[in-house]
C-alpha cells in the first residue's frame, strides 16, 4: 500500500516494544461483538494510482465543464479567470499541508497571509475589520444575523426579497431552531428593488435588515437609504455580496452605511468547484469586534521584539468559551482565503477596477444582443455582470433545451423559486471576462432556436 | 603547468576563528527569509493580470452606484507575487516537512493524486446550478462517496452537505431537534462529557439546547453511572466522542446508547477520531444515531492552514428522515439525481429540517476523499486504523517512563497517546515541552486538551509516519523530558531556532491590530524588512 | 466591616447603599494577563450569584458573579482601554462595577478578609 510506510518487520518490532502479541490486542477495549473480523464485505480492495485515476476521470468526463461550453451561470457562483500562479502557490506543501496556525512561531506564513486577507477584505468591503473567513457566503449571512442579535439584543430580522434563496433557506433553517423572527419576502419582477417597502418593514424590534448587493436578480439596492432608515430605528444593516468583483465598480457597502458586510469570496481565486469549498467573507465595524464569529489574526511582537502574527481574541471561540462562544465554527476556509489573497494581490485595486469594468462591459454586450431576440426583454434598470431576462416562455425549459445543445445558458428563476410561478419566465444570465462574443452569439442563436421549436 | 589558478578561486572551509555572525543588512539570514506585508511593498500602479480595456462605459443607470475611488488594494506583478508568497510559505511547518502529531487532528499525508483529480475540469470547472443532465458524473461522485461512508459506518443514511466537523455536529443536532419536534417532545438538554471538543457544547448551544456536563471516570471514560443518573424526559441526547479525546475507546458505548435510547434520547457521536477504527468497527453497531466524519482528518483532504473541511453526517434509520436538503439519490432511470426542496416530498423526505448552506456541499473535498478511499480500498482502510493505533501505542510505550501517561496502566490506547505535566519539575510546563519540540524540528502535539488532564499533551502520529520518523520524534521527546527534568532553563525560552520566538499574545489581545494600519511607502523609502525586523 | 469576599474570588466594598465589586488579587494572579473586561450597563438589574461581567485573559474567559442583588449604578470604564489595571491594582483601581443594593442582608453570608485568606490558603 503506497501510503503506508510501516513494513511487517517494523510492525513486529513495534509490537515487541509495546508488549503485545498482535495488533488486535491493541483493540482490546472494543467489545468483541463490535470488532469486524476482516475487511468489510462487498467493498473493493485497494487500487493503483493509475486505476483510481481512470475511474475518477471517467466520472469527470460525464460532466459538461464550463470551459468547453458557452457558459452564462451565476446566482452566487461565478466563473472568472484564475491566474496560473494562484493554483501553483496554494499547492505549495507548506500552505496546503499545514494545520490551523495554533503554534505561531512556525506558522507565520499562514498567519501573515490571514492578516493580508483580513486587510484586503476590510478594504474591499469598506469595513473596519474582517475575520479570517467562514465556510461560505450563506453561513456567513446567518452568522451576521446572529451577531446583529447579540449587538442589538433584538430578535427580529427583516430580509430583502433579493437575498439568494439558498441563503434565505439557510437562515430559515437556523431561525427555526433559535426562535429568531424573520420578516421575509419573495423578489418581485420590477426594474429596481422595492427599497421603500423594505424600509417600511423596519421597526423598533428589528435587529437587522439583510440586503443582497447586487441582489439575486442583478439589481442594485440603494444601501445608503436603507442604512439610514435602519439606523433611525436602532437596527443594523447587513449587506450580502455574492459577487465581490462588483465592488471594483460599485461603492463598498461599508462606505454606504452597512454595519456588517458578508459575502461569498469564491469569485476570486477559488473557482466553481460545483458549489464548494467556497469562502465566507465577514467584515464589520470595529466596535462589534468582540461579537464577531470565527478566527481573527492579529499583529504582535515576539520575545526579540520582531513583528509577528497570532490568532487572537480567542475567548470568543468554541475551544475556550464552549457553550458561550459567539459561534461553533472551528475549521474555516483557510486555503480558499489564501487563493483569494493571491488573486487579489495580482489584481490590486486598479486591476480589480479594470476587471469589474470589463465584466460590466461584457454583460452589456450580452444583454444588448439577447434582447434583440423577439420576445426577450431585460428586467433590470441597472446591473453589474448579471441581469434578469424575461423570456416568452418558461425559462427552466429553455435552460434544459439549451443544455441539450451544449450551451450552459444561465440560471432559471424556476430552479431557484420552484413554488413561485410568477417568476418562471425569468432567466438569470451572467457574463464575465471569460465570456466571448462567440459565446454570446451561441446563446442568442440557441435561445432563438429553442423558441422556434427547432430540434437540438 | 600552464596556468596557476588565474581566477584566484580556492575553495575554503570556514575561517575567522568561529566568531558569531552579527545581524545582516537585509534582515534575512541565509535561507531564513524575512518578508514584509504586501502593503509595504512598492505596489503603485502594478498588476499581475493583463486585462483588456472595457470597450463600453458603465450604464448610465449605474452612475449613482459607482465607487468614488478604487479600493486601496496593493497590486504586484507575477514574479513579485510568486516570490512574496513562496517566501512566506517557508515560515510554515507542514506535514510535507515532518510529523505533525496533533492529537485529535489526524494530520496524515495528503496524497497528491487527490489534488490532481480534484482539479480535473469535469469536477473543478462545473457550476452547482447546471442542468442535471450536464453534471451526472458529479452526482455520481457524491453518491459513491455516500455509499462508502454508509458501508464503513454501518449506518442507514448520510447527509453530505455539512461543510466542516462543527457544521456536521450542527446537522446531527438539528436532526435530533427535528425528530423530537416531530413527536411533540421538545427536550431542552444535551449532555456532553467534560473531555469533549469545544465545538460540542458550542454546537449544542447554537442549536438551542442547554448544555450539561457529565464527568469522566478515573480511567478517562464516560461515567456511565453519572450518565444514567442524569438521563430523563428532559434530555434530548448525548454527544460522545469515540474513541474519546483521551485516546481511549469507550467500551460501554453500546450500554450508553441503550440507556439513552431507553430514556427517549438520541446519541450523537463526534467522529473526529474515526481514523482509529475505520474498517475495524462500524459505529452503527454501537447504537449511534448520528456521527460526523471529518473528511479532512480520516480521509486526508488537506487542512490548508485551517480549512476548508467537510463534515458529512451518517444517520440512523430513526434520524435519516430529518436530514438536510439537498441530497442525491439514484432514480428509477438509473441516474443519480439531486433532490432539492421541490422534490423532497416525492422522495419521502418531507420532514427534512431544511438547508444548511448554499448549493450541495464540499465537492472539492468529495473528489479528494473518494480518491483516497478508492486508493486504500476496504483492506487498506482497515490497515490505516491498525497502523494508526500501532504507531500511537509505540509512542505511548516508548515515552511512558519519562512522561506521565495517566491512562497507560489501564491498557492500550487507540490512535493517540495522552501524557500530562505531572512529574515535570516546578517551573516547567507542557508549553515548554511543546516549544522545545519546535526547536527539534517537529510540530508540537496538541497541548492543554483534553481539559480533564492537567497540562495535557496529546500525540497522534497517524499511520503515515514511518518507524524511523517515530523513532526520531520519540528521541526528541525523551531528550526534552530529560532536559526539563534537569531544569534546563533554555527550554523555558524555546523556540530559539524558529522564524519567530514566543509571541506576545497578551499584547495582541489587549490592543487588537487586525488590519494593516500603515500607509504605502513612497518609492525610495527604507527597505520594508526593516519595519518588521525590529 | 465594609469589605467582603466570596468563594468565587470577588470582593465588594460597601459605602452607604452602594457596593463596589472587583476580583481579588489572588484571582488576577491565577488568571494571568487580563486582556479585556466586559462591563455591565448602568441600570441593569442583577441578582446575587448571576454573571454580570466577564474577565478575559489570553486563554480563558471568566464570569464575574455579583455578590449582591440590586441595580448596576456604574462600571469602571477605565478598564476598556486599560484592562491591565485588574492585574496591577485588582482590589482598588481595578474595580469592575457598582451595585445599589436591594437587600443588604445578603452581605451576611460573605467572608471577611481573614476568612478569605484562610479559604485561599486551603485551595
Amino acid at each position: 500500500m503506497r501510503y503506508l510506510p510501516l513494513t511487517d518487520t517494523d510492525r513486529s518490532e513495534m509490537l515487541a516494544v509495546i508488549g503485545a502479541s498482535s495488533v488486535d490486542e491493541l483493540f482490546a477495549d472494543v467489545p468483541a461483538e463490535a470488532r469486524l473480523a476482516g475487511p468489510i464485505a462487498g467493498l473493493p480492495p485497494h487500487a493503483s494510482e493509475m486505476a483510481v485515476e481512470r475511474h475518477m476521470a471517467a466520472l469527470a468526463a460525464k460532466n459538461l465543464s464550463a470551459g468547453v461550453a458557452p457558459f452564462f451561470l451565476g446566482a452566487g457562483a461565478y466563473r472568472h479567470h484564475i491566474p496560473a500562479s494562484v493554483d501553483h502557490l496554494i499547492q505549495r506543501g507548506e500552505f496546503l499541508t499545514a494545520y490551523t496556525p495554533y503554534q505561531p512561531e512556525i506558522a507565520q506564513g499562514t498567519l501573515q497571509v490571514l492578516f493580508e486577507f483580513q486587510t484586503q477584505v476590510a478594504r474591499l468591503f469598506g469595513t473596519d475589520v474582517a475575520n479570517a473567513s467562514m465556510y461560505d457566503g450563506s453561513t456567513a449571512c446567518w452568522e451576521a444575523i446572529l451577531m446583529a442579535g447579540r449587538v442589538t439584543k433584538r430578535g427580529k430580522t427583516v430580509i430583502a426579497g433579493g437575498l439568494h434563496p439558498h441563503y434565505l433557506a439557510t437562515v430559515r433553517t437556523m431561525a427555526r431552531f433559535t426562535g429568531d423572527v424573520l420578516d421575509t419576502r419573495l423578489p418581485v419582477l420590477s426594474p429596481e428593488p422595492d427599497d421603500a417597502e423594505l424600509i417600511a418593514a423596519i421597526d423598533g424590534e428589528t435587529a437587522c435588515v439583510v440586503v443582497q448587493y447586487p441582489d439575486i436578480l442583478g439589481r442594485i439596492p440603494d444601501l445608503a437609504a436603507i442604512a439610514k432608515a435602519a439606523h433611525a430605528k436602532g437596527a443594523l444593516l447587513v449587506a450580502v455580496v455574492t459577487e465581490p468583483v462588483a465592488l471594483g465598480l460599485i461603492e463598498a457597502p461599508g462606505n454606504l452605511g452597512a454595519d456588517i458586510v458578508v459575502g461569498e469570496g469564491q469569485s476570486l481565486g477559488v473557482g466553481l468547484n460545483f458549489g464548494g469549498p467556497y469562502l465566507g467573507l465577514f467584515g464589520c465595524r470595529e466596535k462589534f469586534l468582540r461579537q464577531m464569529p470565527g478566527r481573527l489574526c492579529g499583529q504582535t511582537l515576539d520575545a526579540d521584539g520582531r513583528r509577528g502574527f497570532v490568532l487572537t481574541l480567542s475567548t470568543r471561540e468554541q475551544h475556550i468559551r464552549r457553550e458561550k462562544a459567539t459561534s461553533n465554527i472551528c475549521t474555516n476556509s483557510g486555503l480558499c482565503a489564501l487563493a483569494f489573497t493571491i488573486h487579489m494581490t495580482l489584481l490590486g485595486g486598479e486591476g480589480l477596477t479594470r476587471l469589474a469594468r470589463l465584466n460590466h462591459a461584457r454583460a452589456q454586450s450580452m444583454v444588448s444582443r439577447l434582447t434583440q431576440i423577439p420576445g426577450v426583454t431585460c428586467l433590470n434598470e441597472a446591473w453589474f455582470n448579471e441581469a434578469t431576462l424575461i423570456l416568452p416562455g418558461d425559462a427552466r425549459e429553455a435552460v434544459h433545451a439549451l443544455a441539450e445543445r451544449g450551451i450552459l445558458g444561465g440560471v432559471s428563476l424556476g430552479r431557484l423559486y420552484p413554488d413561485a410561478p410568477e417568476l418562471h419566465r425569468g432567466l438569470l444570465v451572467t457574463a464575465t471576462e471569460t465570456t466571448t462574443d462567440e459565446d454570446i452569439e451561441a446563446l442568442a442563436e440557441g435561445l432563438a432556436a429553442v423558441f422556434a421549436g427547432e430540434p437540438a | 603547468m600552464n596556468a596557476l589558478n588565474p581566477s584566484g578561486w580556492r575553495p575554503q572551509s570556514g575561517e575567522g576563528g568561529g566568531a558569531a555572525a552579527g545581524p545582516t543588512a537585509s534582515g534575512d539570514r541565509g535561507l531564513a527569509l524575512e518578508e514584509p506585508l504586501i502593503f509595504e511593498l512598492n505596489c503603485e500602479g502594478k498588476t499581475g493580470v493583463d486585462l483588456d480595456e472595457a470597450d463600453m462605459a458603465p450604464l448610465p443607470a449605474l452612475a449613482r452606484f459607482l465607487r468614488k475611488a478604487p479600493p486601496a488594494l496593493p497590486g504586484l506583478t507575477e514574479p513579485e507575487t510568486v516570490r512574496h508568497y513562496t517566501r512566506l510559505s517557508r515560515q510554515n511547518y507542514a506535514i510535507d516537512l515532518g510529523p505533525f502529531p496533533l492529537g485529535s487532528c489526524t494530520m496524515k499525508h495528503n496524497p497528491r493524486l487527490n489534488e490532481k483529480i480534484a482539479r480535473l475540469p469535469g469536477f473543478a470547472d462545473i457550476h452547482p446550478l447546471q442542468s442535471q443532465s450536464t453534471v451526472r458524473g458529479a452526482y455520481e461522485v457524491i453518491d459513491q462517496l455516500a455509499q462508502w461512508l454508509i458501508a464503513l459506518t454501518g449506518m442507514h443514511g448520510v447527509a453530505m452537505t455539512p461543510k466542516a466537523g462543527a457544521h456536521g455536529e450542527l446537522c446531527g443536532l438539528l436532526c435530533i431537534r427535528a425528530a423530537l419536534d416531530a413527536r411533540g417532545d421538545p427536550r431542552p438538554v444535551v449532555l456532553v462529557p467534560e473531555s469533549a471538543h469545544g465545538t460540542n457544547p458550542a454546537t449544542a448551544a447554537f442549536a438551542g439546547f442547554k448544555v450539561e456536563s457529565i464527568p469522566a471516570t478515573a480511567e478517562g471514560r464516560v461515567d456511565l453511572a453519572a450518565l444514567n443518573a442524569r438521563l430523563g424526559p428532559d434530555v434530548a441526547g448525548v454527544m460522545i466522542t469515540n474513541p474519546n479525546t483521551c485516546g481511549l475507546f469507550e467500551p460501554e458505548m453500546k450500554a450508553i446508547a441503550d440507556a439513552v435510547h431507553a430514556a427517549g434520547g438520541y446519541v450523537y457521536c463526534d467522529g473526529a477520531n474515526f481514523n482509529a477504527i475505520v474498517g475495524k468497527v462500524r459505529p452503527g453497531d454501537l447504537g449511534i444515531d448520528a456521527m460526523h466524519i471529518n473528511l479532512h482528518k480520516t480521509f486526508s483532504t488537506p487542512h490548508g492552514g485551517g480549512g476548508p473541511g467537510a463534515g458529512p453526517v451518517v444517520l440512523s434509520e430513526a434520524l435519516s428522515p430529518y436530514g438536510p436538503l439537498p441530497f442525491v439519490a439514484r432514480g428509477a432511470d438509473g441516474f443519480v439525481h439531486l433532490i432539492e426542496e421541490e422534490d423532497a416530498g416525492a422522495m419521502g423526505h418531507s420532514q427534512s429540517f431544511g438547508r444548511m448552506a448554499a448549493f450541495h456541499g464540499q465537492m472539492g473535498m468529495f473528489t479528494r476523499a473518494l480518491t483516497y478511499i478508492l486508493s486504500h480500498g476496504a483492506d487498506g482502510l482497515r490497515q490505516v486504523a491498525e497502523d494508526a493505533v500501532l504507531n500511537a501505542n509505540y509512542v505511548l510505550r516508548s515515552l511512558e517512563d519519562v512522561l506521565d501517561a495517566p491512562y497507560a496502566a489501564s491498557g492500550p490506547c487507540m490512535h493517540e497517546a495522552l501524557f500530562s505535566d505531572t512529574g515535570l519539575p516546578d517551573g516547567f510546563s507542557t508549553l515548554d515541552i511543546a516549544k522545545g519540540l519546535i526547536d527539534e524540528g517537529f510540530h508540537p502535539m496538541t497541548v492543554y486538551f483534553p481539559l480533564v488532564v492537567h497540562g495535557a499533551m496529546l500525540i497522534e502520529p497517524t499511520e503515515t509516519e514511518s518507524k524511523l520518523g517515530l523513532d526520531r520524534l520519540i528521541a526528541s521527546l525523551r531528550s526534552l523530558a530529560e532536559r526539563a527534568g534537569a531544569e534546563d532553563v533554555s527550554l523555558k525560552s524555546a523556540p530559539h531556532f524558529a522564524p519567530r520566538r514566543r509571541l506576545d499574545e497578551t499584547l495582541a489581545a489587549r490592543r487588537p491590530v487586525l488590519t494593516w494600519q500603515g500607509h504605502v511607502q513612497p518609492p525610495g523609502a527604507p527597505v520594508p524588512s526593516e519595519i518588521g525586523g525590529g | 466591616m465594609s469589605r467582603y469576599y466570596t468563594k468565587d474570588h470577588e470582593w465588594i466594598e460597601i459605602a452607604g447603599d452602594t457596593g463596589t465589586v472587583g476580583i481579588t488579587d489572588y484571582a488576577q494572579a491565577q488568571l494571568g494577563d487580563i486582556t479585556f473586561v466586559e462591563l455591565p450597563s448602568s441600570g441593569q438589574q442583577v441578582t446575587r450569584g448571576s454573571s454580570v461581567s466577564v474577565v478575559d485573559s489570553v486563554k480563558a474567559a471568566s464570569d464575574v458573579y455579583t455578590p449582591v442583588s440590586g441595580t448596576v449604578a456604574d462600571a469602571n470604564h477605565a478598564l476598556t482601554d486599560a484592562p491591565e489595571l485588574v492585574n496591577t491594582d485588582a482590589e482598588v483601581g481595578g474595580w469592575l462595577f457598582r451595585v445599589t443594593l436591594s437587600d443588604p442582608a445578603e452581605l451576611d453570608g460573605l467572608m471577611d478578609r481573614a476568612a478569605y485568606d484562610l479559604y485561599v490558603e486551603g485551595l
